[in-house]
């Protein structure tokens, strides 16, 4: 990879400063994604800004009916955490499925859902519980921070400080895993929420997006029959190596209702 | 421009100059002289480069130098005693055959004994979800497996 410069800043205003003075600057979380970009050379920033030396951005808090989770919270520390385990378990299990074992202990809830992968699996976690993204400057709804392929609301300088995901009444989430890469070919987030049954997908499209006609379905008849017969539109799916747009689409209704099946 | 770095490998403190984009696994092998960490994919794949920095199985291919600063880092030549006895994932690699070539077992060693840690009496199906991120191309995993299933039952047995 080529060289660059390395920095640690202390707090989360230091490293947005950094950003804004630096117009060819990264943030670095885990780095777990933007190492072997940076070592296949697509990309080359002149500065790389790590986030680890910032305080008070790691960790899981209960706030009243939410959750916090510090941007740079591993994926590993999310799966283990007793309250996650307890008041979100579907999204335990979820941080639990990402990688493998080692790339759990350095990538980051923060720093995965900033590089907006449409195969990554918390994009269907938070955009399923109707999580918020709270930056260095505002809150903003996941339903609106995943705006297509690799590409987020977060402005140039803006950095995500925590993710706050309402308590849900019951979630669960069910991939199918790529048996390689253990990315999503699909991934379905189904959540009973005090607003409402949500089903959130991965995996499938250029970014996570929610399938209202199942909702409606749900919210009715929360079984997995009531939605047996919704299929997403394959035309606007990924078609790739790994899976053509017409099985993600039959695999997304699979995997929604195994996911309501879950419940039991 | 370098940068100096310094941590703790296997219980000593080491020290050294680094470009920023120097990875860890470089400094272990290249610096430091410690070529028991192997590179396999250099892409996050294989898990050969496996080590354990402040007690957690990390890549070490995907790890920069300058993040090491100030942290613990054990690979597979801190692994056994000083008189030479063996760790007990290592010992059980040997009764069990969990190697052919040798190439992975590095990694393969330090990532059973961060599942032998987190798994007390795991499984063989939790050993095998456990691998995920570490790949072997000769043994066909029937060893290795036996092998941390065994190392985890023993080394739970010890600490009871």
């Amino acid at each position: 990879m080529e060289n660059f410069a390395y920095h640690t800043p202390a707090s989360v205003a230091d490293a947005a400063k950094f950003l804004e003075a630096h117009e060819d600057a990264k943030l670095m979380s885990g780095g777990m994604t933007l190492l072997p970009t940076l070592k296949q050379r697509l990309a080359a920033p002149t500065d790389l800004i790590d986030l680890a030396k910032v305080p008070d951005i790691k960790g899981v808090c209960r706030d009243g009916d939410e959750l916090v989770i510090g941007a740079m919270t591993t994926h590993a520390d999310v799966h283990e955490n007793a309250l996650v385990r307890e008041l979100i378990p579907g999204l335990a299990s979820l941080a639990g499925q990402i990688g493998d074992p080692a790339v759990r202990h350095r990538g980051t809830i923060g720093g995965s859902c900033a590089n907006a992968d449409p195969a990554a699996d918390y994009p269907a976690g938070t955009v399923g519980l109707g999580a918020t993204f709270v930056t260095n400057k505002r809150k903003i709804a996941a339903d609106d921070f995943f705006v297509g392929l690799f590409e987020t609301a977060l402005e140039p300088s803006e950095i995500i400080v925590g993710v706050r995901f309402p308590i849900p009444v019951w979630s669960h989430y069910q991939k199918l895993r790529h048996p390689a890469s253990g990315y999503a070919v699909v991934g379905v987030f189904v959540a009973q929420t005090k607003a409402g049954v949500r089903v959130a997908v991965t995996g499938a499209g250029p970014s996570a997006f929610r399938i209202s006609a199942m909702e409606e379905a749900l919210a009715k008849d929360f079984s997995a029959k009531a939605i047996e017969n919704i299929k997403v539109d394959a035309g606007d799916l990924n078609n790739d190596i790994h899976a053509s747009a017409d099985y993600r689409a039959h695999v997304v209704t699979v995997l929604a209702k195994r996911a309501v099946a879950a419940k039991g | 421009m370098l940068i100096n770095v310094n941590m703790t490998i296997n219980g000593k403190a080491v020290s050294g100059q680094v470009e920023a984009r120097t990875l860890l696994v470089e400094f272990i092998r290249d610096h430091q002289k410690l070529t028991g960490t192997h590179v396999g994919c250099d892409t996050t794949q294989c898990g050969c480069c496996t080590v354990h920095v402040d007690g957690k199985a990390v890549k070490s291919c995907t790890m920069l130098a300058v993040q090491a600063v100030g942290k613990e880092i054990l690979t597979i030549e801190g692994l056994a005693k000083a008189d030479g006895t063996l760790h007990p994932v290592q010992e059980a690699f040997r009764e069990h055959h969990g190697l052919q070539c040798g190439f992975c077992t590095p990694g393969m060693v330090m990532v059973g004994v961060d599942i032998c840690r987190r798994h007390p009496n795991a499984d063989e199906h939790t050993v095998r979800l456990e691998l995920e991120g570490n790949i072997c191309r000769c043994t066909g995993y029937q060893g290795i497996v036996e092998a941390i299933v065994d190392a985890s039952a023993k080394m739970a047995g010890e600490q009871a």
